[in-house]
C-alpha cells in the first residue's frame, strides 16, 4: 500500500483576506503543507496557530507574521514587518529576507531564523525562546530580554542587551554600543556547543562558534535577593 | 498612529499614472489614520514666474469665477483657475502679496490659502482617504512627486487645517508620524524669531520651523539636521520642495517607514503593503532609514 502525500494546499492572501486565511489554516490537520500567495504585506497572518502543519509565505509579509503560535512551522520566502513571532510558543519561522522592528518580541520558546538583517529591538523582552539572525541587528536589539538565546551572525546595533535578564546574546561581528548593564562574557566550552548547535539548526555555516562575542547581564541592575529562600 | 506615502518618480513615462499609483498608496493607510487625510503632488504645469495658489473655500457656496475676477481685478494680470467643489488652483503671475490680499479680502468666500508654489497642488480634507481622493480627482492627477499623509489626531483637534502636510513655505511640504513634546517650546522661540504658527498643531510647528530655517539660507538636509538637534518627541517625517525629498526618524525610532528605490522611482510608505502595488516592487531595493540618518533624493 502506498501512502498517499496531500499536494500543498495553496491560499491566495489578496483574495481570501487575511481572516479567512487565517480560519482555513486553523481547520488544517497535522503534517498539512500550505503555501500562501499573493501576500503583499498582509499583517497578523498565521497568528494563534496550534496545529502541526507546515506554511510557505511566498511574498513580503507584514506586521506579527506567526504571532503567538504554539505548533507550525513557517517559511517566508520574502522579508517580514513588525514583530515576527511575537510571543511564540514553539515551533520554527524561517525568514529568507529581512525582518523589520521587534523580532521574536516576547517569546516564549520556539526558533526564529531570519536568514537577512533584523532591524531594532530584535528579541525585546525575550521570554526563553531563540532568535537566530544571520545579518546584522538594529539598536536596542534584546533590550530586557529575560531568557533564552540570541545569535547574531553579523553586527548589532547601539544599546545591545539594555537591562537583560538572564537572556544570553552571541555576535559574530561587531557590536557598536552595550546598554546599560549589559557585559561581555568568556566564553566557556558550553557556549562553544550551544552556538555550534545553534548555527547547525539555524543552516547558518558563516559563523565561527569559537569567535563569537557573549554577552549578558552584569546583575547590577536587578537582584531577586529578597525572594532567594521563596521558590518563584 | 498615522501613515505616511511618498513617490518620486524618475521616469517620465510614470508622472501620467502618479495620481492612481498615489491614491492606492494613501488608501492602504487607511486603518493608520482614519480622520483626515492630505496630499501634495508637484508638477510641471506653472508657466515661469507665476504661482500656483491651492485654495479651499468653507462657504456653502463659492463661485471661484468671481474670486478669479477679484484677484484679477486686484493685480491687473490674467489668471486661469481649475476648481473641484470646494477646493481650486489658481495660477498667476502677481505679485504674491496682492494676490493674498484680494483672496482673503473677501470675507463671504471664507477662503483658506492651503499652499503656494510653482510645483505644488496641496490637497487636505477630513475623511477616509479613498473618499478625500476621489472627491479632488487625485487618480487623474499627474506629476513627479507626491507626498500623502493619513492622521489619526493625537496632539490637537480632527480638523482640515490640522491635516497634513503642512506647508508654510513655497512649494515646502511636510507630513509627521509621531508627537512632539517640545512644540510650545520652539513655538514660542519662533515668535520671537517673526514666525507665527497658524494652528495648534505640533507638526506645523516642525515646518515652520523647517521653512524658517531655509529662508536663513539651509538647505533642506541642513534644516533636517536642525530639527533632530532641536525637536524631542517621537517622528518620522517626509519633507518635500520642488527639486528634493527628505526622510528622518528620531533616534528611537519606533514610529516605522519603509523605502522601496528603483531607477524609475523612490517609494516610501509607513508599512510596506502601501509599496505592495507599484510595478516591480518585488525588484525594488527596500530598506528602513536608520535612528537620526537623513536620506535626502534630488528630483
Amino acid at each position: 500500500m502506498t501512502v498517499q502525500t496531500k499536494p500543498p494546499l495553496t491560499l491566495d492572501a489578496r483574495a481570501m483576506g487575511v481572516t479567512a486565511v487565517n480560519r482555513e489554516l486553523r481547520a488544517q490537520s497535522a503534517g498539512a503543507e500550505v503555501n500562501i500567495t499573493e501576500v503583499r504585506g498582509a499583517h497578523n497572518l498565521g497568528v494563534g496557530l496550534s496545529n502541526k502543519i507546515h506554511i510557505n509565505i511566498n511574498g513580503n509579509a507584514g506586521y506579527y507574521l506567526a504571532g503567538l503560535c504554539d505548533g507550525p512551522s513557517f517559511t517566508v520566502n520574502g522579508s517580514v514587518g513588525w514583530g515576527v513571532g511575537e510571543n511564540l510558543m514553539s515551533g520554527v519561522v524561517r525568514v529568507r529576507g529581512n525582518a523589520s522592528e521587534s523580532t521574536a518580541a516576547s517569546a516564549h520558546g520556539g526558533l526564529v531564523v531570519i536568514e537577512g538583517d533584523a532591524s531594532s529591538r530584535a528579541a525585546i523582552s525575550l521570554k526563553g525562546g531563540s532568535l537566530a539572525v544571520g545579518g546584522n541587528v538594529g539598536h536596542m536589539s534584546a533590550f530586557m530580554a529575560q531568557a533564552g538565546t540570541v545569535l547574531v551572525g553579523g553586527d548589532a546595533g547601539d544599546s545591545l542587551g539594555d537591562s537583560l535578564y538572564e537572556a544570553i546574546i552571541y555576535v559574530g561581528g561587531t557590536i557598536r554600543s552595550l546598554g546599560a548593564d549589559a557585559q561581555i562574557k568568556e566564553m566557556t566550552a558550553t557556549d562553544v556547543s550551544l552556538v555550534r548547535e545553534m548555527c547547525i539548526t539555524a543552516g547558518f555555516d558563516h559563523i565561527n562558534p569559537e569567535n563569537v562575542i557573549k554577552v549578558a547581564s552584569a546583575k547590577q541592575l536587578y537582584n531577586f535577593d529578597a525572594l532567594t529562600n521563596q521558590s518563584y | 498612529m498615522c501613515g505616511i506615502v511618498g513617490l518620486l518618480v524618475r521616469d517620465q513615462g510614470l508622472e501620467q499614472d502618479l495620481g492612481r499609483y498615489f491614491t492606492t498608496m494613501l488608501e492602504e493607510m487607511t486603518a493608520r489614520g482614519p480622520d483626515s487625510a492630505g496630499l501634495a503632488i508637484y508638477d510641471r504645469g506653472v508657466p515661469a514666474q507665476a504661482l500656483r495658489w491651492s485654495l479651499r473655500s468653507d462657504a456653502p457656496t463659492i463661485v471661484w469665477s468671481s474670486v478669479q475676477a477679484a484677484v484679477d481685478t486686484a493685480t491687473g494680470a490674467t489668471s486661469s483657475i481649475e476648481e473641484i467643489g470646494n477646493i481650486a488652483f489658481l495660477v498667476t503671475s502677481a505679485g504674491e502679496e496682492v494676490v493674498s490680499r484680494a483672496l482673503l479680502d473677501t470675507a463671504d468666500h471664507q477662503l483658506t490659502i492651503v499652499g503656494v508654489g510653482k510645483a505644488i497642488h496641496l490637497i487636505k480634507d477630513v475623511g477616509l482617504p479613498r473618499d478625500i481622493c476621489e472627491r479632488y480627482r487625485v487618480p487623474q492627477m499627474s506629476g513627479y512627486l507626491a507626498l500623502g499623509h493619513t492622521r489619526m489626531a493625537t496632539e490637537s483637534a480632527i480638523t482640515t487645517d490640522g491635516a497634513h502636510p503642512f506647508s508654510p513655505a513655497h512649494d515646502l511640504a511636510l507630513v509627521h508620524n509621531g508627537s512632539f513634546s517640545n512644540h510650545a517650546t520652539i513655538r514660542r522661540a519662533l515668535v520671537d524669531a517673526g514666525v507665527t504658527c497658524v494652528t495648534d498643531n505640533d507638526t506645523e510647528v516642525a515646518a515652520q520651523f523647517i521653512g524658517y530655517r531655509m529662508t536663513q539660507g539651509d538647505d533642506l538636509e541642513e534644516a533636517m539636521r536642525h530639527v533632530l538637534k532641536e525637536f524631542d518627541g517621537f517622528f518620522t517625517l517626509v519633507v518635500t520642495t520642488d527639486h528634493q525629498f527628505s526622510v528622518v526618524r528620531d533616534a528611537f525610532a519606533c514610529k516605522p517607514m519603509v523605502i522601496a528605490e528603483r531607477p524609475e522611482y523612490i517609494a516610501v510608505a509607513s508599512e510596506y503593503h502601501a509599496l505592495a502595488s507599484l510595478p516591480d516592487i518585488e525588484g525594488a531595493r527596500i530598506f528602513e532609514p536608520q535612528p537620526e540618518e537623513i536620506h535626502t533624493w534630488t528630483v
